[in-house]
C-alpha cells in the first residue's frame, strides 16, 4: 500500500485523482497548496476569495472520501520561483510558461518534500499523463495519457527520475468525460466546475497590468520597427508583447503585422508580416532529459514549442552540457523565447528545455 | 514514554470545563425562556443573565452595567474600535486612530475599515521584544486621535503591553483607550481600574467557556456608537436575544479562571522548563518575545531551516497540538505579522512554533514534548536543502 499525498486544487481532475487512488486501496491524504493571496496578485481582497473557495471544495471532496485534508502554504516559494520568474522573463522580452515553473519548483519540489516529511513517499496529481518504469533502460518514463486532448506532459518535462518514481498520475488512463462522469456520480461539489483557463494568478489574462502593479514599475513606450530597423509606429511598453501577437498592437498597417521580436536592449519591438514569423531551428537551455541519459548525437523526435502547439518532426541534439538544438522538418510559426520545447519519441517524453 | 495527546494550543481555544457545562445545562434544558419576557419563564433566564453580568463585572473589577455581552472576542474588538472611533468622529470631529503593528486581525482589519471611511491610522512599531515603542506611541497620539487600541497581551508571542501608561497618554489627549484582553483574561490579573482603560474585550472560549460568547467592558460615562440595531438588548447598544447559556458559561469560567490565577505560576515554570530545554538542546533556535513581560503559558520559538507547517504536522502525528507562525489556516497565508514586526526575517518567522500551556497541562505533557520535539526537528532539518549542519552557527 502506497502512502500518497494527493495535490488537490479543488478542481474536478485532482478530486477524481484522489478518488481513484482511494478506491485502488492506496493510503491517501489530500493537500491543497496556498500559492498566493488574492490581494497580492491584484484580485480585490474583499472579493469572495476564489482560491479560498477552491480550498473549501478540496476539503469537501476529502470529507466525502473520508481522508484527511491539509493546506500547505507555499506562497513564498510561489512568489519567488513562479511569479518572480514570470515577471523577470517578461521584463527580458520573453514569454514564460509559469505552469512549468510551478511544477518544477513548487509541486514536484516543495510539495513533494513536504509529503516526504510527513512520511508519505508518494505524491499524486490530477495531471493527464502516465509514468512507467522501463526495465531495458532502467529509467522512469513519462508518457502521454490515454486522452490525447488533455495531454499535459508538456508542462511536466522537468521531472527528475526521483520525482517520476514517486509520483502517481491516476488520470493517465482516463478521459476527461470519464473523469467528469465519476465526479458527478460521486456527487463531488465541483463536478460541474469549469476547467481552469489562463494563468492562476492573472485570472483576467491582463499580464501587462499584473506586471506593472506587481513591480510598481512603468514600462516606457518605444518604437515598432520593421525587419530592416525602420520605425513604423509606437509601442506601449515591451511587456505588452509576445512573439506572434497580432492583436492589440494599437497601430493599423496595410497588411497584417505580427510581433517577431521584443528587443529590451533598445526598447523596440520588431514587427513582420506573417511570413517572417517562421523559423526552422531553435536553441534552448536548461535541459532535462527523461527517457535517456544523454542526447550527444542527433536523434529524431517530434517537438512541441508551446502547450497548444501541434508537434512537428525534428532532429534534436545537445550542443553542450545544458544546451539543445532542434531543427524542424518544416518551418514553425512563432518560436518564442521563454517557452519550453518538449521532445517526444512517440508517446514518450524524451526531455525538454527553455527556448533561448 | 507512551503516546499521549498533549493539547498545547490554549491560545487558539480551550476545552469547555465540566463545571461550565454543568452551569450552562439548566439554561438549555429548563431556563430556556427569553430573558426579556415578563413572565416567570423569562425571569428565570433573566436571573441567570443578571448574575452572570455581576460575576463577570466582579472578575474585571467593574460595575455590572459596564459589561456588554457579545458573540465573540472579534465582535467586541470590532465594536470597540469602530464604535469608539465613529462616535468620536461624529461628536468631536476626531478622525485619527492609533494602534500597534502586532494587534489581532480583529483590530487591524477594523482599523483598515476605518481608513476606508476616511480615518487615518497610525500603526505604532514594537521593540524587538514585542513591547510597543513608547516614544513612538507618545508622538503618535494627537489632539485629533479618537481612539487608541493596543492589546493587553499578544496572541502569538504573549508580550504584555504597558496599557496603563498608554491609557494615560491617550487620556492626556482626550482620546479613548481600548485594550483587547482576549488572551490576558484568565492568564494574568486583569483589573480595568488598574489598567485605566475605557474599553476592554474578552472571549469565552479562551478560558474554558464555549465558543460563541464574548464581552466588552465599556466604562460608565464613555459613549460609543451602538453595534447592532434591534430590540434594544444590552442597554440598547447591542441588540439580539441574549445567548443566556453561553453567557452563564462565560461567567462560570471567568470566576474559576480568576480563582486559579495563583496556579499560573506552575504553568510559568512548565513553560520556562520547556523553553530552557529547547534553547539548550536544539541548535539554530530563536526565542521570540520577552521572557518576563509575557503570558505565563506562552512560548514562541523559531527553528531555523524548518517550515512551521511541517513541524506542526509532524507534532500532530505524535499527538501534540501547537501552532505555527505561518498559520496553516486556509485564509492566513502570510508569515506572522507579529514576528515580522519584531524584525524577524520572513524565513525565520516561517519556522516558528507557538506553545500555549494552560492549567490543564502537566509536567508529563512537557516531558512528552521534550521527548518528541528534538527528533522531529532533526528529521526535518535532515531533509532540508538549506540546513548547514549542527556545527556551524
Amino acid at each position: 500500500m502506497r502512502r500518497v499525498t494527493v495535490a488537490m486544487s479543488g478542481g474536478v481532475d485532482s478530486s477524481v485523482a484522489a478518488f481513484v487512488l482511494c478506491r485502488g486501496g492506496d493510503d491517501c491524504v489530500g493537500a491543497t497548496m496556498k500559492l498566493f493571496d488574492n490581494g497580492d496578485v491584484g484580485i480585490p481582497r474583499d472579493q469572495a476569495c476564489c482560491s479560498l473557495d477552491d480550498v473549501e471544495d478540496a476539503r469537501a471532496v476529502c470529507r466525502r472520501l473520508g481522508i484527511d485534508h491539509f493546506v500547505f502554504n507555499f506562497s513564498d516559494a510561489f512568489r519567488r520561483d513562479v511569479i518572480g520568474r514570470f515577471v523577470s522573463a517578461y521584463e527580458r522580452g520573453r514569454t514564460p510558461n509559469p505552469c512549468v515553473d510551478c511544477n518544477r519548483y513548487v509541486k514536484f519540489d516543495a510539495f513533494y518534500r513536504r509529503s516526504r516529511e510527513l512520511g508519505r513517499e508518494y505524491i499524486a496529481t490530477g495531471h493527464y499523463a502516465r509514468t512507467e518504469f522501463d526495465e531495458a533502460s532502467g529509467r522512469w518514463l513519462l508518457r502521454r495519457p490515454v486522452d490525447r486532448n488533455k495531454d499535459q506532459t508538456y508542462v511536466l518535462y522537468s521531472m527528475t527520475q526521483d520525482q517520476l518514481a514517486h509520483t502517481v498520475f491516476p488520470l493517465g488512463e482516463l478521459t476527461k468525460p470519464e473523469v467528469r462522469a465519476i465526479a458527478e456520480r460521486e456527487g463531488f461539489i465541483n463536478a460541474k466546475k469549469r476547467d481552469s483557463q489562463d494563468i492562476c494568478f492573472v485570472p483576467d489574462g491582463r499580464y501587462a497590468e499584473f506586471i506593472e502593479s506587481y513591480t510598481g514599475k512603468e514600462y516606457p513606450p518605444g518604437d515598432f520597427i520593421d525587419a530592416d530597423g525602420a520605425v513604423i509606429g509606437r509601442h506601449g511598453g515591451v511587456i505588452r508583447y509576445t512573439i506572434g501577437q497580432r492583436r492589440g498592437l494599437g497601430v493599423s498597417f496595410c497588411r497584417p503585422m505580427y510581433v517577431a521580436a521584443v528587443n529590451t536592449a533598445d526598447n523596440t519591438v520588431t514587427l513582420t508580416p506573417e511570413s517572417g514569423l517562421y523559423g526552422s531551428s531553435l536553441s534552448a537551455h536548461g535541459v532535462n532529459l527523461i527517457s535517456r541519459e544523454t542526447l550527444e548525437s542527433p536523434v529524431r523526435v517530434t517537438a512541441k514549442i508551446r502547450y497548444s502547439h501541434r508537434e512537428c518532426g525534428a532532429v534534436a541534439v545537445m550542443t553542450d552540457a545544458d544546451a539543445l538544438r532542434v531543427d524542424f522538418d518544416e518551418p514553425q510559426r512563432a518560436i518564442t523565447s521563454g517557452q519550453a520545447v518538449v521532445l517526444y519519441d512517440g508517446d514518450v517524453v524524451v526531455g525538454g528545455a527553455t527556448i533561448d | 514514554m507512551e503516546n499521549r495527546f498533549v493539547y498545547a494550543d490554549n491560545a487558539a481555544t480551550t476545552p469547555v470545563s465540566k463545571e461550565v457545562v454543568e452551569a450552562m445545562t439548566p439554561y438549555l434544558t429548563d431556563f430556556w425562556g427569553n430573558p426579556s419576557s415578563m413572565y416567570s419563564k423569562g425571569r428565570e433566564a433573566r436571573r441567570g443573565l443578571d448574575e452572570a453580568r455581576e460575576t463577570v463585572a466582579a472578575a474585571l473589577g467593574c460595575a455590572p452595567n459596564e459589561v456588554y455581552f457579545t458573540s465573540c472576542g472579534t465582535e467586541a474588538d470590532n465594536w470597540a474600535v469602530k464604535g469608539g472611533a465613529r462616535y468620536m468622529r461624529d461628536k468631536k470631529g476626531r478622525t485619527h486612530v492609533v494602534t500597534s503593528k502586532i494587534e489581532h486581525p480583529a483590530v487591524l482589519r477594523s482599523c483598515e475599515a476605518l481608513e476606508r471611511e476616511g480615518f487615518t491610522v497610525t500603526y505604532v512599531n514594537v521593540k524587538p521584544n514585542g513591547v510597543v515603542d513608547m516614544n513612538e506611541m507618545k508622538n503618535a497620539i494627537t489632539d485629533d486621535t479618537a481612539i487608541v487600541a493596543v492589546m493587553l497581551a499578544n496572541n502569538e508571542i504573549g508580550t504584555i503591553q504597558p496599557i496603563a501608561e498608554i491609557a494615560k497618554l491617550a487620556h492626556e489627549r482626550g482620546a479613548l483607550m481600548f485594550t483587547d484582553a482576549v488572551q490576558a483574561v484568565g492568564a494574568i490579573r486583569v483589573d480595568v481600574g488598574e489598567l485605566g482603560v475605557d474599553m476592554l474585550s474578552l472571549s469565552g472560549h479562551k478560558l474554558n467557556a464555549p465558543k460563541g460568547v464574548g464581552a466588552l467592558y465599556v466604562k460608565k460615562g464613555v459613549r460609543i456608537a451602538k453595534f447592532l440595531d434591534g430590540g434594544g438588548q444590552e442597554r440598547m447598544m447591542r441588540s439580539g436575544t441574549e445567548n443566556v447559556a453561553g453567557i452563564v458559561g462565560l461567567a462560570t469560567a471567568i470566576k474559576s479562571a480568576v480563582e486559579r490565577l495563583p496556579d499560573m505560576e506552575r504553568v510559568r515554570k512548565m513553560r520556562d522548563r520547556l523553553a530552557g530545554f529547547i534553547l539548550g538542546n536544539i541548535s539554530h533556535t530563536i526565542y521570540n518575545g520577552d521572557p518576563d513581560l509575557r503570558l505565563p503559558g506562552n512560548l514562541n520559538i523559531s527553528f531555523e531551516y524548518i517550515e512551521g507547517e511541517s513541524l506542526l504536522l509532524l507534532l500532530d502525528l505524535a499527538g501534540i497540538c501547537i501552532s505555527t507562525g505561518s498559520a496553516c489556516s486556509s485564509n492566513s497565508l502570510e508569515p506572522s505579522h507579529v514576528l515580522l514586526a519584531l524584525g524577524l526575517p520572513a524565513e525565520k518567522a516561517h519556522g516558528s512554533m507557538r506553545v500555549s500551556l494552560s492549567h490543564l497541562n502537566t509536567d508529563e505533557d512537557v516531558d512528552y514534548i521534550i521527548e518528541k520535539l528534538p527528533p522531529i526537528v532533526a528529521r526535518l532539518r535532515a531533509m532540508s536543502p538549506i540546513y548547514p549542519g549542527d556545527d556551524k552557527q
